[in-house]
């Protein structure tokens, strides 16, 4: 029998398709169509979406979802559904699971278990050195036969400039986005928080910018002799977001991330020794803050992403400097990017939402984020103005690891659809 | 309203915001106990008759046993647990440790750990007190409280306004420093930093805080010349500054005596790495007075441990 889905009396932004109009959307066997004939409307699921946004789903090009083999932070299960309470409909898995997503048959074995337990569509990547040890390549033209979207060592860096200039070349040759973790390592031993004024107020080592800035540098460089596309994650310092500006003038093809917890918060925010607050790469300084929103609002960030990173209550309950990096954050992508970008006038709703869909879709060649006619009808209502609070039990993730919990968020996600299934309702 | 409250237990934790009229009672009483060990009375003093644990999970001679002896002075018994015989190398995290040894009736912990915060989040769990003797590369405040009771004495005054206090080496990766710059603040005192520039978060310079890589112009305007021991063991970044750069650019000789002012001192926490903080003849010389930290380490460590113990 045939399924329909009508959302009526809603705010439709549809940033690919220039639409931003009070109107209606129509799901057809989960696509998307233009319209349905009365009787289809008679048998149509109602959706009243009055008062709310009606947008893609929101794509998130960098979660940790720690299947295989940390289950105990995040499963496949637990992390599409907090996914989808957040609004997000695609998500892109990094591969530094247990075993890490370096060989085909780890792959295979997580598809299998992404078909049984995803509510949500899930991307891989697979790393492009055997374990991210960054000393051997793994066989890459393996892993992308396995319907990878990008390869990354996500969580490390490849201090191997000839290496790197290697995975460069294949990258290329196959036309498959590379993903760094922009980090120099010899200057971020031992790091914990960002370099400078906090860093020596509370003991602990620094992460110096310069670390960041010298990867992009380079890898800036290595894409412009072998004309990789180099995406690099998470950008938390001012002087990479201007080396990536400078390098886009001149045509080379690299991008840029941004997360929601770089553009919100400083390293100010770890006074009191929160380790909810410690993640990789480190929040920076009030300058570098603005820097990242800048990069987002000229595009030179292209897209925003979580970096949602689950740790256990026990591994973040310690000192700064056992503390595990990371924060969860899909659930709170929307309130933060609405404060932080929309609600203080620094962008609109479609240029929010541009960043959070079809863009990032777009970057990994990924058919996502429209609501184009005949596409998968992935979709999230929201309610950009419902204040709520964020608490451990409101929290569908495993692991409750956030800078925001106790805190008043604005703006929710309603229902999320995925492929016409209405998965999430609030 | 006034419900019977539980007494806060006084923790000795930080430097940070300690207020300057507790700085004034513990170095009166660090005095009063300076004149009693120097003159062999300290026996008179009333007897805290309590057990102290030093749990020291990084390597310390000097802290340790002047602790110890503190404590001894004090009347104070006093149990030794060192990382190498401590459970925590049978993998009990440090917290699960504090609150054993608060079961087994300790009085109060005395804590060194390689963790910074480590101090302050035992302090958290516990009821009894817990001093800090070093966590990391945050603080080690019972040396920074004895380096200015030590500059106190030495001038004459309470007041340190007026002085200017030059700490030379790595100040990003010095506990002895992350006490240090607070507490001479809150006396008065001007400081200048002085290192590598990769060693010195630039954004610690304030009104009364400077900075430079000049030993020679740092050392013609200050009063006191703390030298830090280069703590090669903490560096992460072992490779940020070559050791013999720092020693042409920073280290103290004799033949560099003479840029500092005519009444100037020279200082040290200790251990030294002689001849690359420090040469034997400065250590040596009139204007040293390491071993007056060292004694009035004592004095200091039996007035904090009055403080969180006493009556």
């Amino acid at each position: 029998m045939d399924e329909f889905i009508w959302i009526a009396g809603g705010r439709v932004i549809d940033p690919a398709n220039n639409r931003d109009a009070l109107g209606e959307v129509f799901v057809k066997n989960g696509k998307i169509v233009d319209n349905l004939t009365v009787e289809e409307r008679e048998q149509a699921h109602h959706i009243d979406a009055e008062g709310k946004i009606v947008c893609p789903g929101f794509v998130d090009i960098h979660v940790h979802l720690r299947e295989p083999g940390q289950t105990h932070k995040e499963t496949i299960k637990t992390g599409t559904q907090s996914a989808a309470a957040g609004g997000i409909t695609t998500v892109v898995a990094m591969p530094n699971t247990q075993p890490a997503l370096d060989t085909v048959q780890t792959l295979n074995e997580l598809n299998a278990i992404i078909k049984r337990d995803a509510c949500i569509n899930v991307f891989n990547t697979a790393c492009f050195t055997k374990d991210r040890k960054g000393k051997e390549l793994s066989p890459i033209e393996d892993l992308i036969s396995t319907g990878i979207v990008a390869l990354t060592d996500d969580g490390d860096c490849v201090e191997d400039n000839a290496l790197m200039r290697q995975i460069c070349e294949i990258a290329a040759k196959h036309s498959i986005p590379l993903m760094d973790h922009c980090q120099e390592p010899t200057l971020t031993r031992g790091a914990v928080m960002n370099e400078g004024k906090w860093s020596r107020e509370l003991g602990v080592t620094g992460w110096p910018n310069a670390a960041e800035d010298i990867i992009v540098a380079r890898n800036i460089v290595l894409s412009k002799y072998t004309g990789a596309h180099i995406h690099m994650q998470h950008i938390s310092s001012a002087y990479s977001v201007e080396l990536i500006r400078e390098a886009k003038k001149l045509g080379i093809k690299v991008t840029g991330e941004a997360m929601p917890h770089h553009m919100a918060l400083t390293d100010e925010c770890l006074k009191d020794r929160n380790a909810n607050f410690k993640m990789n790469p480190p929040l920076r300084t009030e300058e570098d803050r603005l820097a990242v929103i800048e990069g987002v609002l000229d595009g030179t960030l292209d897209i925003i992403a979580t970096d949602h990173a689950p740790h256990a209550k026990e591994e973040k309950e310690t000192t700064l400097d056992k503390a595990a990096f990371g924060i969860i954050g899909l659930e709170t992508l929307l309130p933060i990017c609405l404060e932080v970008l929309v609600n203080s006038g620094k962008c609109d709703l479609p240029f929010l939402i541009s960043r959070i869909t079809h863009k990032p879709a777009e970057l990994l060649g990924l058919k996502k984020g429209t609501l184009s006619l005949g596409s998968d009808a992935d979709i999230t209502v929201f309610d950009p103005n419902k204040e709520w609070t964020l608490t451990e039990e409101s929290i569908l993730s495993k692991s409750k690891n956030s800078p925001w919990l106790g805190k008043k968020l604005k703006g929710k996600a309603t229902h999320t659809l995925v492929a016409g299934k209405l998965i999430y309702k609030a | 309203m006034t419900v019977a409250e539980k007494p806060t237990t006084k923790h000795f934790l930080s430097t940070k915001n300690l207020p300057l009229e507790d700085l004034k009672n513990l170095f009166s009483k660090a005095r009063l106990y300076k004149s009693a060990l120097d003159k062999n009375t300290a026996e008179h003093f009333p007897k805290i008759e309590k057990t102290l644990v030093n749990l020291f999970l990084e390597p310390s001679t000097r802290t340790r046993v002047s602790f110890e002896i503190a404590a001894k002075k004090l009347g104070a018994q006093v149990v030794n647990i060192e990382s190498a015989t401590s459970s925590l190398t049978k993998g009990e995290s440090l917290i699960d440790t504090a609150l054993n040894l608060q079961a087994l009736y300790a009085d109060a912990l005395i804590i060194r750990n390689k963790e910074s915060g480590s101090a302050s989040m035992v302090a958290q769990h516990l009821n009894i007190p817990v001093i800090n003797a070093g966590d990391g590369t945050n603080e080690h405040p019972t040396q920074a409280l004895l380096d200015a009771f030590t500059i106190t004495e030495h001038f004459r005054t309470l007041s340190l306004s007026g002085l200017t206090i030059a700490i030379v080496g790595d100040i990003a990766h010095s506990r002895v420093a992350g006490s240090n710059i607070p507490l001479l603040q809150t006396l008065g005192a001007k400081i200048i930093l002085v290192g590598p520039e990769s060693w010195i978060p630039s954004n610690l310079a304030n009104e009364n805080v400077s900075i430079s890589d000049d030993l020679e112009s740092a050392l013609k305007v200050a009063d006191v010349a703390m030298f830090l021991r280069i703590q090669t063991e903490r560096h992460a970044n072992q490779s940020q500054v070559p050791l013999d750069y720092y020693v042409l650019k920073f280290s103290m000789n004799q033949s560099r005596l003479s840029w500092l002012k005519k009444d100037a001192v020279i200082m040290h926490p200790g251990p030294i790495n002689e001849d690359i903080e420090l040469d034997a003849h400065c250590i040596r010389s009139d204007r040293s007075l390491i071993l007056q930290q060292v004694s009035n380490g004592v004095a200091v460590r039996m007035a904090v441990i009055e403080s969180c113990l006493g009556h």
